[in-house]
């Protein structure tokens, strides 16, 4: 249960981050009106609200600068962390301290901040490229294990295909074609996980078509697309789940790899991959820089891990000791 | 058994054809060929672009995608993979031979450090389930499981090459080896082998003695694990020979399934470590775009892993007389 906890934590931060960090107060009275800056960061991290919800004028400017600005009358909120991810500063390789609470990069950007909105990538990542693959894999494999013959043949050849890439190799070729942008790693990285899916998927369909309710709806009449996603899709999907859940956990890696190589997120957008990169490129000038970013990926991917590892052993008792 | 194998292998011929077409498209498709990344290094346009149009013709990249690919196909059965576009135009089969060693020495020792100890690591814990042993074995194991290999080595290499200053970390020599005696030479060698061969292993190790030891538990309902207690053998014999035997099948397979990974090498821990080895040479030919180089490494790594597959199976039939391909 506590892996859950953790991921259920790790996308509250994600949402949450622009009241976690942030240069701006997340709810201030600034000369008699009143301003929430920081939850309105919180409604642009939504695809499509930015053009819905703007910044009221002097918060809305990239000028105003909210900490000089306010004075100790104005009442405001601040964040745990007063800085933004991007916010540079002439403090630069300060080691952890009360201002900064884990110290500042080459740049003097917060460490503590970039780390915070690197979640967002980690979980957005995890879930957009899952949700890619889920969706291929899963019918790709619907189709191979239901229709069989040679859409079967097919369908296992072009996974072999796949599957004979280093996935590694795959998504490095690929980016090497398109930008390097986190949209492009998600869809990649989505692109290339799918092949277990399909695997898992295509043998519970076959496991499960000799059922006798799949030959009662064949004999009620149901087409093939029902009786494939209404009837044994639900009853294949358990195990199924538990290989998205641990390609949830690769993704994340893959994500933060391929950031550190400088073929994903871009500096200055944060990322756990490219902090550490900041990191490795300064061992010895900024010590402090490592072990924030290690111990992120570290947690993610070890509570993905068990989050899985519950899943099989509540799906197959058979096996848990 | 024969015919079995030659059917597998003429069933992967097609899977290595699409393989190398879709690896020919994506990298030859891709924004900025050699000739135009070579090009930018001349400053004045006019010239550039005279250097650039030169240069695909060098390349023979001024033909037609579908006829390059075929002459690639022609030159690749008589296993040339050709000239690599980079402005040093060295043989390619050259290029990967002198990275070969670097990382095939690596990965044969961190293969054998993680079978050598995930048998015993995963046999003990299995013979005494949930013993002391087991407990704090397989909690450790489970935690360097869930590090990344390349999340471990920067820690490593902060505390182990720069705090203590014990280990070099970039590449596989020193830059003064020339100047050390052989004994000094070959105690350079290991200490830059120390790190990076750690990484390599353990997580391999994690996964390895979880699994011979959740394959032993399995082995342990079997009946004739019972009978063979009922009948008196000791514990002893009867977790080697009974039960361990029975669990190398699944460990063949996953021996099959490691194999390819021997001439792959990982492209991070090796641009991380400075390791002069096969990951490093793709992430450099992908940078420069030098297209023979690509498609030469994809092409071995997809049918080494076409090969670890096929020898799995194989083994399968050696280690299993009751598995039998008619």
């Amino acid at each position: 249960m506590a892996g859950f906890y953790v991921v259920v934590l790790l996308v509250l931060i994600a949402f949450f981050s622009p009241l976690i960090a942030n240069r701006q107060p997340i709810v201030c009275k600034y000369r008699g009106n009143w301003y929430f800056p920081g939850m309105v960061d919180v409604v642009h991290h939504i695809p499509f609200m930015d053009r819905m919800v703007k910044k009221s004028p002097p918060f809305g400017m990239a000028t105003f600068h909210a900490k000089r600005e306010l004075s100790n009358q104005d009442f405001a909120i601040w964040p745990p962390i007063p800085y933004g991810p991007r916010d540079t500063s002439a403090d630069t390789f300060e080691p952890p301290g009360r201002e900064h609470l884990l110290g500042t990069d080459q740049n003097g950007r917060d460490l503590a901040a970039r780390i915070v909105y690197g979640t967002i990538v980690s979980i957005q990542v995890g879930m957009v490229s899952m949700g890619i693959a889920t969706l291929i894999g899963i019918f790709l494999g619907a189709l191979a294990g239901y229709l069989g013959g040679w859409v079967d043949i097919v369908i296992s050849r072009f996974i072999e295909i796949i599957q004979c890439f280093p996935t590694f190799f795959l998504i490095l070729a690929v980016l090497a074609w398109l930008d390097p942008s986190i949209i492009n790693v998600m869809v990649v990285i989505g692109l290339t996980s799918w092949t277990s899916i399909a695997r898992y998927t295509r043998g519970e369909f076959i496991r499960l078509q000799s059922q006798e309710y799949v030959l009662a709806s064949r004999a009620l009449g149901c087409r093939p697309l029902r009786i494939m996603f209404r009837h044994l899709l639900p009853n294949a999907i358990a195990p199924v789940l538990v290989t998205v859940t641990f390609g949830v956990a690769s993704a994340i890696l893959a994500e933060a790899g391929l950031s550190w190589l400088g073929f994903g997120v871009q500096q200055p957008d944060p990322s756990w991959g490219n902090i550490l990169r900041d990191a490795y490129d300064h061992l010895r000038s900024a010590p402090h820089l490592v072990y924030p970013p290690c111990v992120a990926i570290f947690l993610a991917v070890l509570s993905y891990n068990l989050v899985g590892d519950a899943l099989r052993d509540a799906i197959d008792p058979r096996i848990a000791d | 058994m024969l015919s079995y194998t030659l059917h597998r292998i003429i069933l992967a011929i097609p899977t290595l054809l699409g393989i190398t077409l879709v690896t020919f498209f994506i990298i030859n498709l891709a924004p900025g060929d050699p000739a135009a990344l070579q090009a930018q290094e001349v400053m004045d346009p006019r010239i550039s672009n005279r250097v650039y149009e030169q240069l695909r013709e060098y390349y023979g990249l001024d033909r037609p995608i579908v006829i390059r690919y075929l002459e690639w196909l022609k030159r690749i059965g008589t296993f040339d993979f050709g000239n690599s576009m980079t402005p040093d135009s060295r043989r390619v089969s050259v290029k990967i031979m002198e990275r070969l060693p670097a990382t095939i020495s690596l990965s044969v020792l961190s293969l054998g450090i993680g079978f050598a100890l995930a048998i015993p690591i995963g046999i003990l814990s299995g013979a005494r389930r949930n013993g002391w042993f087991d407990t704090v074995s397989s909690t450790i194991l489970y935690i360097l499981y869930a590090i990344p290999s390349y999340v471990m080595a920067i820690p490593l290499i902060l505390w182990v090459s720069i705090e203590l200053d014990l280990l070099p970390f970039q590449g596989m020599r020193s830059d003064n080896v020339a100047q050390l005696t052989p004994t000094g030479q070959i105690v350079d060698l290991v200490k830059h082998f120390i790190l990076i061969t750690f990484c390599f292993t353990y997580g391999a190790l994690a996964y390895q003695s979880r699994f011979v030891r959740q394959n032993l538990l399995e082995v342990f309902r079997q009946e004739y694990i019972l009978t063979a207690r009922a009948k008196g053998l000791s514990e002893f014999t009867v977790v080697l020979k009974h039960a361990f035997r029975n669990t190398l099948i699944p460990l063949v397979t996953l021996f099959g399934l490691t194999f390819p990974q021997i001439l792959g090498g990982s492209v991070i821990l090796e641009v991380m470590f400075n390791w002069p080895g096969i990951g490093r040479l793709f992430f450099e030919s992908i940078l420069q775009r030098d297209y023979p180089t690509v498609m030469a490494l994809s092409v071995i790594s997809a049918g080494l892993v076409l090969l670890g597959t096929l020898l799995a199976d194989l083994a399968y039939a050696v280690v299993d007389p009751r598995v039998r391909y008619d």
